[in-house]
């Protein structure tokens, strides 16, 4: 009997939960992920600003934003805090570049001890993989479709 | 004025993963690859350029810019040197960001360990 009335609390609980929680916990993720989003954009900004002030040249610039940027999202990645981040952030620590490395990052660490060739270095692209083959591959379509357009 | 743009422009770009990621049935490893590809396509017919004009850094550390270079640089090899610039372009355009990632990712996690999880 007690096991019956547990039961029902724990459903009608569940019910209130899903009632109430999908349209506040949407509005938080949002926000979560545009402040955090744009903060890591700003970051960006500022390695931006600082290499045009150490009078990089303009085209070069962004070569060096995306080196330091991958850099950040791999180091803090290994130190855990990225991790932390992302818990709350959600989009907004996936879709930066700093999320992309720490899709490097997370799968290779996480099998090393599968070993160092089919473990750190194959897992390492579980998910770069397939942004790369998917990013490079419609960029060679693009570039044959310009070739015959122009 | 640039750090309120790239705030927001940046913001926005992440805004939309993540109704796609609550509202669908999009994972992370998903909005990687469509964004990027998004990129190149909005890069190839040339909608990006005014939002890289407006957002600098919002617009071009997001995962669409990096299709956005990608795209970029295809075209430019194209007009340069033929057909093989379709294959040289995008690569080159992105070989910093390409490189630091395999060698960076690779060094952190020769380095550190995964935190044991609470």
């Amino acid at each position: 009997m007690e096991k019956k009335m547990e039961e029902k609390l724990k459903k009608d609980f569940e019910k209130i939960v899903h009632k109430k929680n999908p349209t506040s916990k949407f509005v938080k993720d949002c926000v979560m992920a545009f402040v955090v989003g744009g903060l890591i954009c700003d970051i960006g900004q500022f390695f931006m600003n600082t290499f045009l002030s150490l009078g990089i040249p303009k085209e070069d610039v962004s070569y060096y934003n995306a080196a330091v940027m991958v850099f950040l999202g791999a180091f803090l990645t290994g130190l855990g805090v990225y991790d932390d981040i992302g818990k709350h952030a959600g989009a907004g620590s996936i879709v930066p570049i700093t999320g992309f490395s720490n899709s490097i990052v997370s799968p290779a660490m996480e099998f090393k001890r599968e070993g160092y060739v089919f473990g750190v270095g194959a897992k390492m692209f579980v998910i770069a993989g397939p942004v790369l083959v998917y990013g490079i591959s419609s960029s060679v379509i693009v570039g044959i479709i310009y070739y015959f357009l122009k | 004025m640039d750090y309120i743009r790239a705030f927001i422009v940046g913001g926005t770009i992440c805004l939309i993963g993540q109704i796609l990621m609550d509202k669908t049935s999009f994972t992370p490893a998903r909005i990687l690859v469509s964004f990027v590809t998004a990129g190149v396509i909005l890069g190839a017919i040339g909608i990006y350029d005014p939002i890289v004009e407006y957002g600098k850094a919002g617009a071009t550390v997001p995962l669409p810019g990096f299709g956005y270079a990608l795209a970029k640089g295809a075209i430019k090899d194209v007009k340069e040197m033929g057909i093989i610039g379709a294959f040289t372009g995008g690569i080159k355009a992105t070989a910093a960001g390409i490189a630091a990632a395999i060698f960076f990712g690779y060094l952190m996690a020769i380095i550190f360990n995964p935190r044991a999880k609470s």
